[in-house]
């Protein structure tokens, strides 16, 4: 078999991140949410993640997510907003069997605006929790899911 | 792990595709009827000129191949960036961007 050079660079790029990986310890391990990420309902999530389950429903807060998911294994999503000294802004799968599906830091430089994929077990509410300024803002909407993502 | 970084008006967006199976753990294999262990990344950071500028945290309902798009004020053609994920089995991957 033929190594081409594309393939030949890949494999560096490979090499040179397992060496890396080796250097580095993991210290960002404990940073990661995990009684939250690991809660079973959106409530526990809530509390684990934010200490509260207060939020007020928001049209700053601007959900973009398609009303119906043919496949529910990749549905896009994208979180945006207007509003100032932005935390982060976390997604909620309410029906998934853990509702906390992904959480994103902003910084003073990082613009609120962002797009993922995530994947919907069945039809189910989308909530987009945006914190900002210490308060918690929120958008729901649901989407429909015509196969399901978690499945096995 | 691929990403693309564009600067405009002092505005670098970023996109990532990391390559990974993001099991949940629920997952039965059909063949053997076991559940396939969850692996999953729960950690993906952007560093630019030694600051984080982008954190994200995944749990399991992340799709697999993981997609992200996001944004930063700075950064100039040519800049580097280090975007490093870590999963739940801890493993780790690191590649550096430039900024076009």
């Amino acid at each position: 078999m033929a190594i081409s050079r594309r393939k030949f660079l890949n494999m560096l790029t490979i090499g040179s991140t397992a060496c890396l990986a080796l250097l580095s310890p993991i210290t960002s391990w404990a940073a990661w949410a995990s009684d939250a990420f690991n809660a079973t309902s959106p409530d526990d999530a809530y509390k684990n993640l934010f200490g509260s389950t207060d939020t007020v429903d928001s049209d700053e807060v601007k959900l973009k997510v398609p009303k119906i998911a043919e496949n529910g294994g990749a549905v896009p999503v994208s979180v945006k907003t207007d509003l100032k000294d932005v935390e982060s802004i976390t997604i909620f799968v309410k029906d998934n069997p853990q509702p906390l599906t992904a959480t994103f830091q902003i910084s003073a430089k990082t613009i609120p605006d962002i797009s993922t994929r995530i994947r919907l077990a069945q039809t189910s509410t989308v909530t987009a929790v945006i914190k900002a300024g210490g308060k918690l803002y929120s958008k729901s909407q649901e989407v429909k899911v015509t196969i399901g993502g978690c499945g096995g | 792990m691929k990403v693309k970084a564009k600067s405009k008006n002092n505005i670098t967006s970023v996109r990532v595709l990391a390559k990974h199976p993001m099991e949940t753990g629920r997952r039965i294999n059909k063949e053997s009827g076991e559940k396939i262990p969850a692996k999953y990344i729960q950690e993906l950071t952007c560093e630019h000129d030694g600051n984080v500028v982008f954190v994200a945290q995944f749990g399991t309902s992340v799709s697999k191949n993981p997609y992200l798009a996001f944004s930063f004020e700075g950064g100039k053609k040519g800049d580097a960036l280090q975007i490093r994920w870590n999963d739940n089995t801890g493993d780790v991957a690191k590649v550096e961007a430039k900024i076009k």
